[in-house]
């Protein structure tokens, strides 16, 4: 195969620009902002160190921070890992609709899900009460607030469809001929899975299982509120340090620990992923690896992980939805929706819900496609790429989510302050934050099936004379689709309801339905209330329909691999 | 492929040409700032002053990056550092020092930076809220001091913000050291000894005033909580009238506004020093200072003007209550004690 000198110059500037978009929004302004707290007047002052080293509540901090972290990522898999099963084996009515949906809790802001939570199993919530008429009882036989149980949980209810949608979406692909041939030999049981499954989907629930990993150590809003004071994670006691108390050499020493650790979990990650044997059997269409359930016990099975599912991931959003319309009036009203509509104070920073909307869609469809490309480069830099390089590719990106929030939103504003760089305030500078932190999903999703592509398809494909460009164009694209597609709804969701940097960065006055949501949730009164619910549920069906059109534009572009 | 690496390349360029400079005023605030369309419009008329509002996130977000970014401010105006955190700002020197002709509308008691580096715009005060229903049917007194919240009697009954992560429970926590004194004394009875009172008879602190309102407290009409008080704001039981379904509805919240159990919080504005826009930000102080703007703050921010000049609107001269004697604090004594205080109180009250 013969290169152009001008295909190698397209390659090299293509393969520039994750690093560079790295470099440029990430480690320089969290460079800027760690040397500023540990060096303020030249002089390197490791006093936050050692703070940090010798005060024994922080490494009580860190414990925790890792112990709720493995704990949740092991419950969400071992849930979401027979579901995926249902999806991947198996055809029935509804399903693509269901999976599709099933991103929908992702995208909720955490006040919000903690107050549907509430709704659902708080201490006079809708479960509480139905158990307490059912039974008799004169107690609510759920006391949950206020545990490490409904942390988990709601980590569960989060990042379920993580797990659900990367591994269904590998497994989807892969031939079930192994399967039945070791079922032929007398395979069955949790040997079945324990031998043939497991096994087999190891690069997708590694890579799940290291994004519900992350997602959850770095958990902020959750452990605050439906935690409660008394435990915080490393990102919680961050924020307090350099907010709340401005000690920004413990905060800085803090944020160390947290990205050294994570750097730490990704580089041991990126080797297990390696030295891993994947089995490339060929891939297949995901429509010929689906048959309809059969016997009883199939029905069965899929029905209960079906009814699981849908009651974890949809309780919630319905008890929201359901409030959204009660709220303020004696029976459902749409009085909510309507009131988002008006303006009786004139205010200048009102702004229609449509407009919102509006906004949040454009800033979340850039965030998406600058990811996605950026995230495909990357795929395509670090696949079967054994090289010192790529090794350490892969963790840098998955940096930018182990970050702390506030400390990049501190190194924004204190880096990206001269022109031509001048991005502090200006409204790009929330479409690449969230990009940053949507890279990790595109490639994690990515990346197993990229890797699972057999080398024997690229030799046959050069021996028949296609070009590169035809190759990827014929063969990886089609290939690696169902996956993009799921890293870059992933994308989407974390950019349209994405609150945590969104808070850390100056912007002018164009709010997102988020933004909507927490001003309307920072006032006193029954109107503000109901239309933060209202606005709750308008993001829900925002994020449904494009769920939907995101899905109907793979099948029309790739056909129904 | 080619479509999509076109649009990336032209979002980049996009990205690198928009900072083009503009010479309007721009203000930098946090979240709940909010001024009515016609009154700004006012402003720009009179003046020929665009004003441009830059919000970012909450009051102690806002002062930090603020305190990040002297010498080369985000804006040419600041407004909404509280007398809480006034010193973190001063220290820094991030004020440029102006005295407003206006100020001699405004009571002395607002005038706490005697260099003008800053002015006072509104206050507020923190104060308990309760839920009038709750009171009324269970025949239990509504508690009048800070001591009767450790009483068995509200045993269960309040809902607190971690003073860490919020404003309103940052003046909260001021207001038990007013009253209960600092710990120096190891005899004697000081804010922490209260604060373990308060946790023994079943406190809930949560992490910011939402998630207390909403989702703690009883009073409000839509709330999910049942705990019948809360720690807000003076200015929230006529938001509750001027936001209720029906608006000859009687408050369903009342303010406690007894002596010594509120915190006054007063508001400033100043100009960012690095700003070229000196002339006009000047006007802008004053513009905040003048009737038409002081009379839209209440219905806009639930805060209350200082200009004495300035009558507040019906609905809340109706509802509200203005504490006579509200705690306050010097800040000289709250930029030395702050962090100290908040550490101390994580470290006892929540490890």
């Amino acid at each position: 195969m013969t290169k152009s000198y001008s295909g190698r110059v397209l390659k090299a500037a293509l393969w520039s620009v994750p690093l560079l978009f790295l470099a440029l929004f990430f480690i320089y302004p969290l460079g800027s902002i760690l040397a500023l707290s540990l060096a303020p007047d030249g002089t390197l002052n490791l006093s936050g160190f050692n703070t940090v080293i010798t005060t024994p509540y922080y490494l009580k901090i860190f414990a925790f921070t890792v112990f709720q972290a493995g704990l949740s990522t092991v419950l969400t898999l071992t849930f979401a890992l027979p579901c995926a099963y249902v999806f991947a084996r198996y055809a029935f009515h509804g399903k693509s609709l269901l999976l599709a949906l099933s991103i929908l809790p992702f995208v909720l802001p955490t006040v919000v899900v903690a107050a549907a939570f509430s709704a659902l199993v708080g201490g006079n919530g809708i479960l509480n009460e139905a158990l307490m008429s059912l039974f008799n009882l004169s107690e609510p036989p759920l006391q949950l607030e206020r545990t490490l149980t409904l942390v988990l949980i709601a980590h569960i209810f989060y990042n379920y469809p993580i797990a659900l949608r990367i591994i269904a979406a590998y497994w989807s692909n892969q031939n079930p001929h192994l399967d039945e041939a070791a079922k032929t030999l007398g395979v069955h049981g949790y040997r079945l899975w324990w031998r043939i499954y497991l096994p087999r989907l190891r690069p997708a629930i590694l890579a799940a299982a290291a994004l519900v990993f992350v997602f959850t150590f770095t958990s902020f809003g959750i452990v605050l509120i439906l935690g409660g004071p008394q435990y915080a994670t490393l990102e919680v006691e961050i924020y307090r340090q350099a907010v709340g108390v401005f000690n920004l050499q413990v905060a800085a020493a803090l944020s160390l620990l947290q990205i050294g650790f994570m750097l730490i979990v990704m580089l041991v990650y990126t080797r297990l992923q390696r030295r891993m044997y994947t089995v490339r059997d060929g891939l297949q269409a995901a429509r010929t690896v689906a048959r309809p359930p059969r016997t009883m016990r199939e029905k069965l099975f899929i029905a209960a992980n079906l009814s699981f599912m849908i009651f974890l991931l949809f309780a919630p959003l319905a008890a929201l939805l359901i409030r959204s319309l009660t709220v303020g009036s004696d029976s459902l009203s749409l009085r909510n929706y309507g009131l988002l509509a008006t303006n009786p104070r004139g205010s200048v920073l009102f702004a229609p819900p449509l407009e919102a909307i509006g906004n949040s869609l454009v800033i979340a469809l850039a965030a998406m496609v600058c990811a996605a490309f950026i995230g495909v480069i990357a795929v395509f830099m670090i696949a079967r790429r054994r090289s010192r390089f790529a090794v350490w590719l892969d963790p840098l990106l998955m940096l930018p989510l182990a970050t702390s929030a506030v400390t990049l939103g501190f190194g924004y504003i204190i880096a990206l302050d001269e022109p031509p760089l001048n991005l502090r305030s200006s409204l790009l500078l929330l479409p690449l934050a969230h990009a940053l932190v949507a890279i990790p999903f595109v490639v994690r999703s990515v990346l197993p099936a990229k890797e699972a592509i057999s080398l024997s398809v690229y030799e046959a494909a050069q021996s028949l004379g296609a070009s590169p460009a035809t190759t990827l164009r014929r063969i990886d694209f089609p290939l690696i689709s169902r996956a993009l597609i799921v890293g870059a709804t992933f994308a989407f969701t974390v950019s349209i309801g994405e609150f945590g940097a969104t808070a850390f960065l100056a912007r002018p006055e164009s709010p997102t339905i988020p933004i909507v949501i927490y001003r309307l949730l920072g006032q006193p009164g029954i109107a503000n209330y109901g239309q933060a619910l209202a606005m709750s549920s308008i993001l829900l069906l925002v994020c449904a329909v494009s769920f939907l059109l995101i899905e109907r534009f793979r099948t029309l572009t790739t056909g129904d691999f | 492929m080619r479509k999509i690496f076109l649009l990336v390349a032209f979002s980049l360029i996009l990205v690198i040409s928009v900072n083009a400079q503009n010479d309007a005023l721009t203000l930098v605030t946090h979240d709940s700032f909010a001024i009515s369309e016609a009154v700004l419009e006012q402003f720009s008329q009179d003046t020929g002053i665009q004003i441009e509002i830059l919000r970012v996130g909450d009051a102690g977000i806002l002062v930090n990056q603020s305190v990040l970014s002297a010498g080369n401010p985000l804006g040419d105006v600041l407004f909404g550092v509280d007398n809480t955190f006034l010193t973190r700002a001063l220290n820094a020197d991030l004020f440029v020092p102006y005295q407003s002709p206006n100020l001699e509308f405004v009571n002395e008691e607002f005038l706490l930076d005697p260099e003008h580096r800053v002015t006072p715009i509104d206050y507020g005060d923190v104060c308990l809220n309760y839920d009038v229903g709750y009171f009324a049917e269970s025949g239990l007194a509504v508690p009048t001091s800070l001591e009767q919240l450790t009483e068995p009697d509200y045993n269960g009954l309040l809902a607190v913000q971690n003073p860490a992560t919020s404003s309103p429970g940052l003046a909260f926590l001021l207001a038990t050291i007013a009253v209960f004194g600092d710990e120096d004394d190891p005899d004697g009875y000081g804010y922490l000894d209260y604060w373990q009172e308060l946790m023994a008879n079943d406190v809930y602190i949560s992490d910011g005033w939402t998630d207390a309102y909403y989702g703690q407290f009883s009073g409000s009409a839509g709330s999910e909580g049942d705990r019948p008080l809360v720690v807000s704001y003076a200015s929230s039981p006529p938001a509750e009238v001027y936001f209720a379904e029906d608006a000859n509805a009687n408050a369903p919240t009342a303010a406690i506004t007894a002596e010594n159990t509120c915190f006054r919080q007063v508001e400033f504005a100043g100009i960012l020093s690095g700003t070229d826009n000196l002339e006009a930000a000047q006007q802008w102080i004053d513009f905040m200072l003048s009737p038409v703007f002081q009379a839209d703050m209440p219905l806009n921010m639930f805060v209350f003007p200082v200009n004495s000049t300035v009558e507040v609107p019906e609905v809340f001269a109706e509802n509200m209550t203005i504490p006579d004697l509200p705690v306050t604090m010097d800040i000289d004594e709250i930029d030395a004690n702050r962090e100290r205080w908040i550490q101390t109180w994580t470290e006892t009250i929540l490890r």
